[in-house]
């Protein structure tokens, strides 16, 4: 034994030994949360670099001449009638006259400066406002992707012509254009309207965000309930036994399962037993809520776990049944906990593009889903088609979609955070 | 340190000698008007056993108290009262134990409402994280004991007064229970569990988190309600012991030694084993 004198000394000693330790070990958390928020900056930075241009396109502003005998051969105005006529003929005598493009390949070389998309939507603005037939009117129309590509400065004259999707002509047009004031440069009609498309000017992720949200609706209605269901009884009724400990081995074990096999199983499952049709949003919300569920089951234990058990002993003790003392007062108190581990497997789910693939929603949908039972796509799957392809503008619209998901991340991580707070209780 | 338990160990139950079966509690276990009555009660933990053959009597409107050493088993056989124990999956009840006059482990009973007549005060104060208005109305809503709200406000009036509370706690009902004091809090907890009418209430340590104010407070109160109700309380303070109780009981490694009224248990111990205690020669 030291005396106390000897003890007093060591432990002077030693002190200065301990604090050293201590500033250290701070060091190094600053240092690993320090290099954390530089990669999320950089990530952060060059998703938004490269994403924001991808809201914004170039617009050309055309002198059109309705003409009723081109656009409204039957004269009645009817859908059949324009669907009849030629809005394509319209448009190129706009672009030919706007361009002053003569020679033949001139001309073919100007109408190829204008979106595909164009004559739709000239079809759309008759239909909708027939009494413009007959009119000159001054109308925006999107410019094709090509030559968006030109005005951003991704195509140049200095590459070779017959290796550039722009040739010579068109860049001229291009730049006679841009002198005249023509080409406006503002944010995408399509981007938030507009669904897949092979046009990348006219593509938007509209029909990605519905089918991601009602596959996350389907999923969310299913696993939430099932899984505070099975954790409530696992945690507050179940007898701990051989069977429940095999259950909970295998609900840890399904945790960690890769989310390609859910896929798979969902395919076999899903469309050849039950017959849903492949792309359907239900179909992707069943897989994503197998996925989900040993997550909300395992954090909804936890949160069981955490209540007091003084809490269900004052339950118990006055006389309110094992159901009683679950409902009044276990679940209240383990509810907080439960929402953030389903908005954290509901964020998870969200971003899960393998079992998605598996089952299908890969597909090329132009239309938004009506519903759960239409073929549809969600978003984490466009960014990885959209990422695929070759046209230059969809690196920007790939990236625009990755803000759009990571926008939904970042509510739904804040949801989970202001729930906690707004129904944490102290006890 | 190791070998200081482990003599202690030794020392304690070589005094003993309950190995074999004919171990009879000394002094009066019984009483003439029993409000509840344990015959040869056994309770096991999985293997072991931690009460071994108690038969007590409850009287009716006494103050029992339970004192031991520490593991003894006080806490067990008090939660055997009220089937608390039922929660505990390995734990398994032998012997009888009768709620004027009927069997409680009786396949029959059904605990909720005999939770209702037998109420339980823990040792930590463990008020629901809800207002104290809604801690007090929580045990007569769920018995549906009362008709109307003014019944209800009635109830939690008068409880509270009762436990002593009701002048600290009258401008504050929709406050948050735990966020009084924890002497304040435990006499919540009285409040609620007396809130039910119960006949029987079970205190396990209710002073022992508390301050000395606090605690005479809740003794002052265990006095007033013992006109009314039934109590068994579970001390580690002798004062306290000889303070509230009619009727002693003194547990020791899972036998019920002796019992006696609380004076003749403190001036003149039957058992030598009482008297150690008592005396302070291990505890
Ligand atoms: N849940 C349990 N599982 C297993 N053994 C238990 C359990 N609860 C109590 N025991 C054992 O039963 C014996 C009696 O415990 P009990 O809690 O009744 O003692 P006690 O007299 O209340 O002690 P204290 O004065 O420290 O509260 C002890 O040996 C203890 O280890
Ligand atoms: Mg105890």
């Amino acid at each position: 034994m030291l005396s106390p004198q000897q003890a007093t000394e060591r432990v002077a000693a030693s002190v200065g030994a301990r604090y050293r330790r201590e500033r250290r070990f701070q060091m190094y958390g600053k240092l690993a949360i320090g290099s954390a928020l530089v990669f999320l900056v950089l990530f952060m930075a060059n998703i938004l670099q490269k994403g924001i241009p991808g809201f914004f396109q170039h617009y050309v502003t055309l002198e059109v001449d309705l003409d009723r005998e081109l656009l409204d051969p039957m004269g009645d105005a009817s859908v059949d009638s324009l669907f009849a006529g030629n809005p394509r003929r319209v448009m190129q005598l706009a672009i030919y006259e706007a361009t002053g493009a003569e020679s033949r390949a001139d001309q073919r070389a100007a109408f190829k400066l204008v979106s595909t998309g164009a004559t739709n939507r000239l079809r759309d603005m008759i239909l909708e406002d027939p009494s413009i037939l007959g009119t000159r009117m001054s109308i925006q129309f999107a410019v094709d992707d090509d030559a968006d590509s030109y005005l951003r400065g991704f195509i140049t004259k200095a590459t070779e012509e017959r290796r550039r999707r722009v040739k010579d002509n068109q860049m001229d047009m291009i730049d006679r254009l841009q002198a005249e004031g023509r080409i406006e440069y503002k944010l995408s009609d399509y981007i938030f309207t507009g669904s897949d498309s092979r046009n990348p000017e006219l593509a938007g992720i509209k029909g990605a965000v519905i089918g991601s949200l009602l596959t996350l609706a389907v999923c969310l209605s299913l696993a939430f309930p099932i899984g505070v269901a099975a954790a409530v009884y696992l945690e507050e009724f179940a007898p701990k036994n051989r069977i429940t400990d095999v259950i909970e081995v295998n609900i840890n074990n399904l945790a960690a399962v890769p989310s390609v096999v859910y896929g798979i199983l969902g395919a076999a499952v899903f469309i050849n037993v039950f017959g849903f049709q492949r792309s359907w949003p239900i179909v992707g919300g069943f897989v994503l809520a197998l996925m989900t569920l040993p997550t909300i089951i395992i954090s909804s234990r936890a949160a069981l776990k955490a209540v007091p058990p003084s809490i269900r002993d004052a339950a118990l003790g006055m006389g309110a049944s094992r159901v009683q003392v679950v409902t009044h007062h276990v679940l209240p108190l383990a509810l907080p906990g439960m929402l953030t581990g389903t908005i954290i497997g509901m964020a998870q789910a969200l971003g899960e593009t393998a079992p998605l693939l598996m089952i299908g929603m890969v597909a090329f949908v132009v239309d938004a889903p009506s519903g759960i039972f239409s073929p549809s796509t969600a978003l984490p799957v466009q960014i990885y088609m959209w990422a695929d392809s070759a046209e230059r503008m969809f690196v920007a619209k790939t990236s625009a979609a990755i803000i759009a998901l990571l926008s939904f991340l970042v509510v739904m991580n804040a949801a989970a955070v202001v729930l906690r707070k707004k129904f944490e209780r102290r006890w | 340190m190791e070998a200081t338990m482990e003599n202690t160990r030794t020392t304690g139950t070589a005094d003993v000698a309950w190995d074999h079966d004919d171990f009879q509690t000394v002094g009066t276990p019984g009483h003439d008007d029993p409000r509840m009555t344990a015959g040869n009660v056994d309770v096991f933990y999985g293997e072991k056993q931690a009460i071994m053959n108690v038969s007590i009597d409850i009287g009716a409107n006494e103050v029992v108290s339970f004192i031991g050493p520490s593991g003894c088993g006080k806490s067990t056989f008090l939660r055997c009262l009220n089937r608390m124990n039922d929660t505990i999956d390995i734990c398994r009840v032998g012997g009888s134990i009768m709620l004027d006059g009927q069997d409680i482990y009786d396949p029959s009973i059904d605990v909720v409402p005999l939770r209702a007549r037998v109420g339980m005060v823990f040792q930590k104060p463990n008020p629901f994280p809800k207002s104290i208005y809604d801690n007090v109305a929580y045990g007569p809503r769920i018995h549906g004991l009362v008709d109307s709200k003014a019944e209800l406000d009635e109830v939690v009036e008068q409880s509270l007064t009762r436990a002593g509370l009701w002048d600290e706690a009258k401008d504050r009902l929709d406050q948050p229970g735990t966020g009084l004091s924890g002497g304040q809090q435990q006499r919540l907890c009285i409040a609620r569990a007396i809130a039910v009418s119960p006949e029987v209430i079970l205190m396990d340590e209710p002073c022992s988190a508390l301050d000395p104010i606090a605690t005479a407070r809740i003794e002052e109160l265990i006095h007033d309600l013992s006109s009314q109700f039934t109590i068994v309380i579970v001390t580690h303070s002798m004062q306290q012991a000889a303070r509230v109780s009619d009727r002693t009981a003194y547990f020791h490694l899972g036998r019920l030694v002796e019992v006696g009224p609380t004076k003749q248990i403190f001036t003149s111990p039957q058992h030598s084993l009482t008297q150690d205690y008592i005396t302070g020669r291990f505890g």
